[in-house]
């Protein structure tokens, strides 16, 4: 299918949680969804005959120059297509529904948002620091990051 | 009997397997849960490895990150070389010349062969059997000595170039690599005669950690490890980039001809399978390289236009993918690195459940992870 026309099938169940599709210069397109509809338009995308995305390619933290996103990319092994999902959140309290019921893959990716971007991902099975030490301090692919002069007391 | 069996207290008991554990590949940590010999739970810890290379991503320039991928799956470099360059290329809408991107199918497959033997040598060796390991070390070898006569380097490549590759291929490159082929063809049977088809190993491996395809695919398993589970999904022919639609080969797929479909032999016999596929992608591309040049006009000084690319790469692990925003300055605005064995240890915790502490070494042998890639 393409990316016109699931936002269209997308925006037909789930009315203005849909709000935009952004495809010019966006390989795959990405459908731009309101957080806390993730997990219902996921599960949608991945039960739906004419959608059938089993496959989470991919989920991405970013950090935009005013607020951060959740970023999807879905694949269909049954059908062949692509999307992305895009998820916008405030900079100041980011967080929203997990989709690891949906696709099991999403945990260590959600796990390596958590750490590096401090997004929370409510409802999740296991949320930790994956890849840094438990007491790190900071999330460091924040663009505002600071880097830290000690590590328990060693200068790095 | 019974009734002192009963009696007795038994202990569930929590034992650290690494990071350092000659049979993890490196620094991995598996949390085990054991009761008895019996896994109850088995917890793959990871990051022991972690170098921020996406946060070293936004600081350096689009070239300059090329030295950096060597350094993700150090066993199949020119793999993930390829994979930055082809990322990076979609992005900007580069044209590459024909005979840089032949070249690049040529050094990626030879990579693949290179890393599929370690993988095989090093599961065998884990298994018990030491012997194929030097096998697979000797004809792995030979493909270092093609790649440094190429770039130089044996292990860390550096060779591919966004826009094309560093430099042609030197004189009698391709007829060497023939000779290669011709010498190694006939060394795969030779594998399974010495160890695959071996009953203790078999036993070792038939319908330990099986994988069903449904989950293969929800837990995001990919490549060899997809595969293994019997879904015919490889993306050099269902999301076809480069080179690859115009050379024919076949999706190895595991099939439980020993076992159940999915287990760790299937995925060990994908691999063994797969080198000979890619012995016949290499004699079609050394058969069909164009004369040209080997690199396209790129600026100096690069800026992609603004926008949002997600490539992926059917790499010797799986799938890596590469997530780039730019925002048309010289610098990635973010980059992530879709690493596949980081993928693959998610899966872990399911399928290890009720196995015996022995086994845990043949799951993570089978998997084929490699630690710089999973940490980063």
């Amino acid at each position: 299918m393409e990316p016109k026309a699931i936002f269209e099938a997308v925006r037909a169940t789930f009315g203005e949680a849909v709000s935009e599709l952004q495809e010019e210069g966006f390989r795959p397109a990405f459908l731009v969804v309101s957080p806390e509809k993730v997990r219902e338009i996921g599960r949608f995308l991945r039960d739906d005959p004419a959608m059938k995305f089993d496959s989470l390619m991919c989920l991405s933290g970013v950090d935009y120059p005013d607020r951060f996103a959740v970023v999807y990319h879905l694949h269909s092994l049954a059908i062949g297509h692509r999307i992305g999902v895009k998820a916008y959140l405030p900079r100041e309290s980011p967080s929203l529904p997990s989709v690891d019921g949906v696709w099991p893959t999403a945990n260590f990716h959600e796990r390596e948002a958590f750490d590096l971007f401090g997004i929370v991902f409510e409802g999740s099975w296991d949320l930790r620091r994956i890849l840094l030490p438990e007491d790190w301090e900071g999330h460091p692919l924040r663009k505002d990051y600071k880097y830290p002069e000690f590590y328990h007391g060693i200068k790095v | 009997m019974k009734a002192r069996a009963e009696a007795l207290p038994t202990q569930e008991m929590l034992i650290n397997m690494g990071p350092q554990h000659p049979s993890t590949h490196g620094v991995l940590r598996v949390i085990l849960r054991t009761d008895g010999e019996v896994v109850v739970n088995a917890r793959p810890d990871v990051g022991y490895l972690h170098r921020a290379l996406e946060k070293i991503g936004e600081r350096v320039t689009y070239a300059q990150f090329m030295p950096f991928t060597d350094r993700l799956d150090y066993l199949a470099s020119m793999n993930c070389n390829a994979a930055w360059a082809w990322a990076v290329e979609k992005l900007a809408g580069i044209e590459v010349p024909e005979r840089a991107e032949y070249i690049r199918v040529i050094v990626c497959e030879l990579n693949r062969i290179s890393s599929h033997l370690i993988a095989f040598g090093s599961f065998t060796a884990d298994m018990g059997a030491f012997t194929p390991f030097l096998y697979a070390i000797r004809e792995r070898e030979r493909i270092n000595d093609l790649f440094e006569e190429i770039c130089g380097n044996r292990l860390t490549y550096n060779y591919v170039r966004i826009g094309g590759v560093s430099a042609d291929l030197p004189d009698r490159f391709l007829e060497k690599t023939k000779e290669f082929l011709d010498y190694f063809d006939p060394k795969i049977p030779e594998y399974n005669d010495l160890i695959s088809y071996n009953k203790i190993f078999v036993h070792r491996l038939a319908n330990v950690a099986v994988a069903t395809p449904e989950d293969a695919v929800a837990y995001g398993l990919t490549g060899p490890n997809l595969r293994g589970s019997g879904v015919r999904f490889d993306l050099r022919r269902n999301e076809p980039y480069s080179v690859y639609p115009k050379i024919d080969f076949d999706i190895c797929v595991g099939t439980g001809e020993r076992g159940t479909v999915g287990d760790c032999f299937d995925r060990y016999m994908v691999r063994i399978n797969e080198m000979r596929e890619s012995v016949k992608i290499l004699r079609q591309a050394i058969a069909q390289i164009p004369d040209g040049p080997v690199m396209a006009k790129v600026p100096r000084v690069f800026k992609p236009p603004v926008g949002e690319v997600y490539f992926r790469a059917e790499n010797p692990r799986g799938e890596t993918g590469i997530y780039l925003i730019s925002d048309g300055t010289v610098n990635p605005y973010r980059l992530k690195i879709r690493a596949p064995s980081f993928v693959t240890m998610n899966i872990f915790e399911k399928i290890t459940r009720g196995l015996m502490i022995a086994d845990i070494v043949a799951v993570i042998g089978s998997f084929d992870i490699i630690l710089p890639e999973i940490d980063r």
